[in-house]
Formats: structure tokens, C-alpha cells, sequence
């Protein structure tokens, strides 16, 4: 046996294409996800150069940040209409394949890369979006990037990458019930701050991680990046395996249980060494609420915002908001939800958030929405009657998109709204110029639909957690 | 890529942390389909008003910040979405260098694919300067080459990796190197396909 390895060196030693001493080394990209945002100019840059895309067979092409979530063929901007148009026209161009707008494969893209078992552990994936390090949650080498890069790969398959420095977030015990994936990883951002994890690659682990769906690993692992971290990933287990099983670019048969093998292998050795270790007690994690406008800005739903002296960030945040200092974070009233994103829009969480749902009326001045991940998880939802539990509840019911995480469509928060929101990031006028984000659990966003402001959905939704 | 060996210009003190990429540039701006024109959407909404007038208190528009190409800004510049708009805007409205304590990883990338300098300097330089910027007019010169930020007292070294360095130096186009490299890209495709 050789020095024990971390995943990452696993995947790493695996994909080198060329090194020099003294310079980044050349790397392989084996999947490489594509949508309408950041890749128009990448493929413009082809034309004008003359050149191709190397492997088509390894890009896939989807619409999600500006697609219309209500009626698909209402495209009010035609700037958005003209940014979908163009990926329709390079994909066809150069031999892509796309999962357009009215395709059943059409979701987010990191929702439908793990669906369609795209996304496989040991892979190096990256994509022209930052939220790429979801798919680490399969032990996938996965990180986002700009465009120019989105060029190279597109013509040549590869990047030129130092190898990362490894950060161990390792999360001790068990998460209490209620306490969800998306409480831990905001938990971690505001005990560890939004730029503990710039320059590593994180892997998590312990036994909270090992307990959570590859659906709560994937909530943990999209926000990474709110940690400074370009990827974060957990090493492969049965319950990769599991997920997995099955799914269409996935072998079959035979050929799964001899690639799980491979995938199994894969997992970090014992006694390996990361550059750095963190700790946090899963135990003490309450569901937790943003009140600011980073996702580090965040307490437990028991708390309050801070002290308006803190520093000058806080200042200004808490002006931005439109909050007190130390004011009780269940007192602060909501007129928005939105379930959804690349973090909370699988079927499991909407399955948990129509739990929380069931058998109530959203509060009279709140306006609810929930938007599937993607054409594939709308349609489970419609077969389990998902869909009708939030419908009689006063929530609308939407097709698969980015919608009001970002609101390039048509999904906008007003100036001064606030709004309960299941993504991963609440910057100033991310869901609408002026708009005022919370970023919490889609149990917790369910149980602030109803109440019509924040409450601990332990309390609220006691019976389902008994 | 336009090389870049030495940069002069005024300082423009943007005393913020975590400026992330959607203040940048916000997102009903990344519809277009071209690498150009990004600059008149720069910090739109620290810019401008709801009704799109010019916020007069913000740094940018006051006018002895007007012809600033050197943006000192607070720790972790960039963060947060991986939009290359970012630095498209930077650029367009003409910032060519950027000195701050730390960088968000993408961005820092994306800055260097498009010529613009990603200064890293320790945080008490960065707010000796954001305060001297502030009160009277102060001329940076970074000079790559030697590694140097200059003002009229001093020159502050500053780290960068060598590879970045050089293919800022000479302008190089990334996709153009690596397809040097293109057998052993075809050697590796059949050795694991194998
Ligand atoms: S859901 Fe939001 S964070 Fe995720 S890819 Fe879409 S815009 Fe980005």
C-alpha cells in the first residue's frame, strides 16, 4: 500500500494530461455543462478563431437562468429570447447536445447532471457557473469558471490547474430532527466566514455527512462556494451508489456494480492528510435565517440580528435589509417565498417542504412559489400530488428554471420586498433591485409562507417531526 | 489578450469588503451576447438611482475618480457568482488594475484571462493607500515586470505566480499554448478509452 490519499489526489493523479515543474498542470475534463448566461461569447470566440468543439460527446447544454417559469412561450425580453436563441444556434453549430426549454431533460443545470447520471464520482466537471461544486456531493472533481475558460475547454477538453490545497470541514455527531443540509452548510459559512475556503478544494466529512441523501450532500456542497471554496466534495459511499443505480448514462447491470467498485475506491483513505481541518458539532446547529446580505450573515432562528456597532458591514447590511439591530428574527415579517434553486429544488425537498405545508393556507400577504429543478422532478412531484398540496395551499405552482434565485426572467422580488428564498445567496438585489433575501430550509420557507414571518418549523410543524 | 507590462493611473478607493460580482454587475445586464460594452453597467445600482440618475455620493462618480484606472477595494473582491462580466466591465470602463487584500478565486481567474491586473497586498498597504486616495489625488504605478506597485515614496512588492505573470507579459493566448500540447491531449483520450 502507498501513502494514503485524499479523494482529490485520487481524481487529481487521474486526470493529468501534462506537467511542468513550476506551472499548473494540464488537466482532463471529462464533463463540461453549458447554459445560455456564460457561454455565448466562449463560442463566439470558436467561430473567430476557427475552431471546433473537441467533444461534443463530453458537453451538455441545457436552459435555465432566463427561461419563463409560467408559460414557457411568453418571453417578455428579448434580450433573454435572443440568449437563448444563440445557445440554440451554437449547439446545433458545433455538434452539442441541448436540453432546451421544452425538452424533458430541461432543468437546472446542476440538478439534471446528477438526474441524468452525468455526474459521477471521480469525474472532473466543470461548468461556466460557480454553483458547479454541487456535484461534488458525488466525489466529483467539480468547480465553476468564466468564460474565456469555458472557451479553452470547449476547444481543447482541458485547464491548466495548480493542484488545490484540502480543507477537511469535518462535521462531528448527528444533526438534531428538523435541522436540515442547508442549516449545516449555512451554520458552517457563519461559524467559519464566506472566505474560509478560498484557495482549497473542501471535502466534508463525518458522520452528519455520511447520514444526509446524496440530495442534502448536494445542498451542502452547492454552497461551498459561498465559503470562498471553488469545489467541495464527499467522498463516495453506498449512498452514491445507490443514487445512481440506474440512471440513463449510468452502465448497467453487470458494468454498475464493477464501476461502483471503481467509485468506492475512490473514497479518501484512512490517515490521509489535508493541508487544513475545521470542526463543528452538528448537534448544536438550529435551523438557521440570514438577516444579511452575505450567506456568513446568518443566525439561528432562536436569534437576533447583531448589534448595529459590530462593524461597518453589518451597518450597512442591516440598513440594506431594513432591520434593527438585535431585533428577534421570528418578528420579522415576509411578503415572498420561493422554493427553488440549484441548493433546494430536488424532489426530496419539495416532498419535505409540502409536509410542512400540508393542511394550511399561505398567510393573506404573502405571495408563495414553488419552482421545480427541473422538467424531470415536476413531473415526479405531479405523480406523488405534490403539486396539488401546495396549489390548495395558496402557493403557485411553476416549470423547472433558475426563476427567483437570480430573477433574469421574469421571477423579480420588488424594491423593499423580503422574501423567505431556498437559494444559496443573498447579495443586494440578487432577487430584484432592492429586493431583501432570507436565505433559509425549504421546511423553514414553507412554515414562513404560512405564518406569514419566521418561526421554528420544530415548533410549527411539531406533529411531523414526532 | 491585449499584454500588459506597466500600468500608471489614478486611484479610485472602493472601501468595501466582499464586493461581489452581482454588485459588479447585476444580472439583467449578462443578456448580451458580446464581450463589449459591459462598462456602463459597472456597480449599476451603487452608480445609479431607481430612476437611474447618478448617485452622487458614490466613489465613481465623484469627479476627481473620473479618470481612475487603479480600483484599491477590501478583502475578497469578487466573490460569489463566476460571471466573466465582471471583469468585461472592469475593463470597458477602464480599470486596468486591481489592488486588494484578497480575491475570490474565479474572479481572480477571470481577471487575468482579460488583461487586467489582480494586485494582492497585505491589508494595512491597501488602507494606507484607500485613506491617501481619499484625501488628494494618488498615482499608482504596478509595474509586472519587476513585481512593484509604486507611489511617490515607495515601490511595494507584491506576489503573482510566475505562469500568470508571463502570459500577462506577453498577452498569450491560452487556448493557442495549450493546443502545443494537443498529442499528448489525444494520447490521454486513448489511454483511457483503452
Ligand atoms: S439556481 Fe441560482 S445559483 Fe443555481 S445555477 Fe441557477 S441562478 Fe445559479
Amino acid at each position: 500500500m502507498g501513502k494514503p490519499e485524499t479523494l482529490v489526489e485520487k481524481i487529481w493523479k487521474q486526470h493529468v494530461v501534462h506537467h511542468e515543474p513550476e506551472k499548473p498542470d494540464l488537466m482532463y475534463i471529462d464533463l463540461h455543462l453549458v447554459h445560455e448566461v456564460t457561454s455565448p461569447q466562449a463560442f463566439e470566440g470558436l467561430r473567430l478563431n476557427n475552431r471546433k468543439v473537441r467533444r461534443p460527446d463530453l458537453t451538455f447544454a441545457t436552459m435555465d437562468h432566463n427561461v419563463p417559469t409560467k408559460n414557457r412561450d411568453v418571453i417578455q425580453d428579448q434580450i433573454s429570447k435572443k440568449q437563448m436563441d444563440a445557445l440554440r444556434k451554437n449547439c446545433k453549430d458545433f455538434g452539442v447536445t441541448l436540453a432546451d426549454m421544452y425538452h424533458p431533460d430541461q432543468g437546472i443545470v446542476h440538478v439534471i447532471g446528477p438526474q441524468l447520471g452525468l455526474t459521477q464520482p471521480g469525474k472532473t466537471i466543470v461548468c461556466g457557473d460557480s454553483h458547479t461544486s454541487t456535484h461534488g456531493a458525488f466525489g466529483a472533481l467539480a468547480f465553476g469558471i468564466g468564460t474565456s475558460e469555458v472557451e479553452h475547454v470547449l476547444a481543447t477538453q482541458t485547464l491548466w490547474q495548480k493542484p488545490p490545497k484540502t480543507l477537511n470541514v469535518h462535521v462531528e455527531g448527528d444533526l438534531g430532527t428538523g435541522v436540515t443540509a442547508k442549516d449545516l452548510i449555512l451554520a458552517i459559512i457563519s461559524k467559519f466566514g464566506v472566505r474560509f475556503g478560498t484557495g482549497y478544494v473542501m471535502e466534508y466529512t463525518g458522520e452528519a455527512i455520511r447520514n444526509l441523501s446524496m440530495e442534502g450532500r448536494m445542498t451542502v456542497c452547492n454552497m461551498s462556494i459561498e465559503a470562498g471554496a471553488r469545489a467541495g466534495l464527499i467522498s463516495p459511499d453506498e449512498t452514491t451508489v445507490e443514487f445512481l443505480r440506474g440512471k440513463p448514462n449510468v452502465p448497467q447491470g453487470e458494468a454498475f456494480d464493477e464501476k461502483a467498485r471503481e467509485w468506492l475506491a475512490l473514497a479518501t483513505d484512512e490517515g490521509a492528510e489535508y493541508d487544513e481541518t475545521v470542526m463543528i458539532k452538528a448537534e448544536e446547529i438550529e435551523p438557521q435565517v440570514s438577516w444579511g446580505t452575505n450567506p456568513g450573515m446568518c443566525v439561528p432562528v432562536s436569534g437576533s440580528t447583531p448589534d448595529v456597532h459590530e462593524s461597518d458591514d453589518v451597518a450597512r447590511a442591516l440598513e440594506y435589509m431594513g432591520l434593527d439591530e438585535n431585533q428577534p428574527i421570528q418578528s420579522i415579517n415576509i411578503d415572498h417565498v420561493f422554493i427553488g434553486s440549484c441548493t433546494n429544488s430536488r424532489i426530496t425537498d419539495l416532498r419535505k417542504a409540502a409536509k410542512i405545508v400540508e393542511g394550511h393556507q399561505v398567510s393573506d400577504h404573502v405571495r408563495a412559489i414553488v419552482v421545480p429543478g427541473s422538467f424531470g422532478t415536476k413531473e415526479q412531484a405531479e405523480k406523488e400530488g405534490l403539486d396539488a398540496i401546495f396549489k390548495s395551499a395558496g402557493f403557485e405552482w411553476r416549470e423547472a428554471g433558475c426563476s427567483m434565485c437570480l430573477a433574469m426572467n421574469d421571477d423579480v422580488v420588488p424594491p423593499g420586498g423580503r422574501c423567505a428564498s431556498t437559494s444559496n445567496r443573498n447579495f443586494e438585489g440578487r432577487q430584484g433591485n432592492g429586493a431583501r433575501t432570507h436565505l433559509v430550509s425549504p421546511e423553514m420557507a414553507a412554515a414562513a409562507a404560512i405564518e406569514g414571518h419566521f418561526v421554528d418549523v420544530r415548533q410549527f410543524a411539531a406533529n411531523v417531526y414526532s | 489578450m491585449e499584454a500588459i507590462r506597466e500600468h500608471q493611473g489614478v486611484a479610485v478607493p472602493l472601501d468595501r469588503t466582499n464586493v461581489d460580482t452581482d454588485q459588479i454587475i447585476p444580472k439583467q445586464f449578462l443578456k448580451r451576447i458580446e464581450r463589449t460594452g459591459f462598462g456602463q453597467f459597472l456597480f449599476y445600482h451603487w452608480r445609479f438611482d431607481d430612476d437611474g440618475n447618478k448617485r452622487e455620493d458614490f466613489i465613481l462618480n465623484q469627479p476627481a475618480y473620473e479618470e481612475g484606472s487603479v480600483l484599491l477595494a477590501g478583502e475578497n473582491f469578487g466573490c460569489g457568482s463566476s460571471r466573466e462580466h465582471a471583469p468585461w466591465s472592469l475593463l470597458d470602463y477602464g480599470f486596468r488594475v486591481i489592488i486588494a487584500p484578497s480575491f475570490a478565486d474565479i474572479f481572480y481567474n477571470n481577471a487575468l484571462k482579460n488583461g487586467i491586473i489582480p494586485v494582492q497586498m497585505d491589508e494595512e498597504q491597501v488602507h494606507q493607500w484607500m485613506k491617501q486616495a481619499e484625501n488628494e489625488e494618488l498615482v499608482l504605478t504596478v509595474d509586472l515586470e519587476n513585481q512593484i506597485v509604486c507611489d511617490d515614496n515607495q515601490d511595494v512588492h507584491f506576489d503573482i505566480p510566475a505562469y500568470h505573470r508571463e502570459n500577462l507579459l506577453n498577452g498569450l493566448d491560452d487556448i493557442g499554448l495549450t493546443l502545443q500540447h494537443e498529442d499528448k491531449i489525444t494520447a490521454f483520450e486513448h489511454a483511457v478509452r483503452a
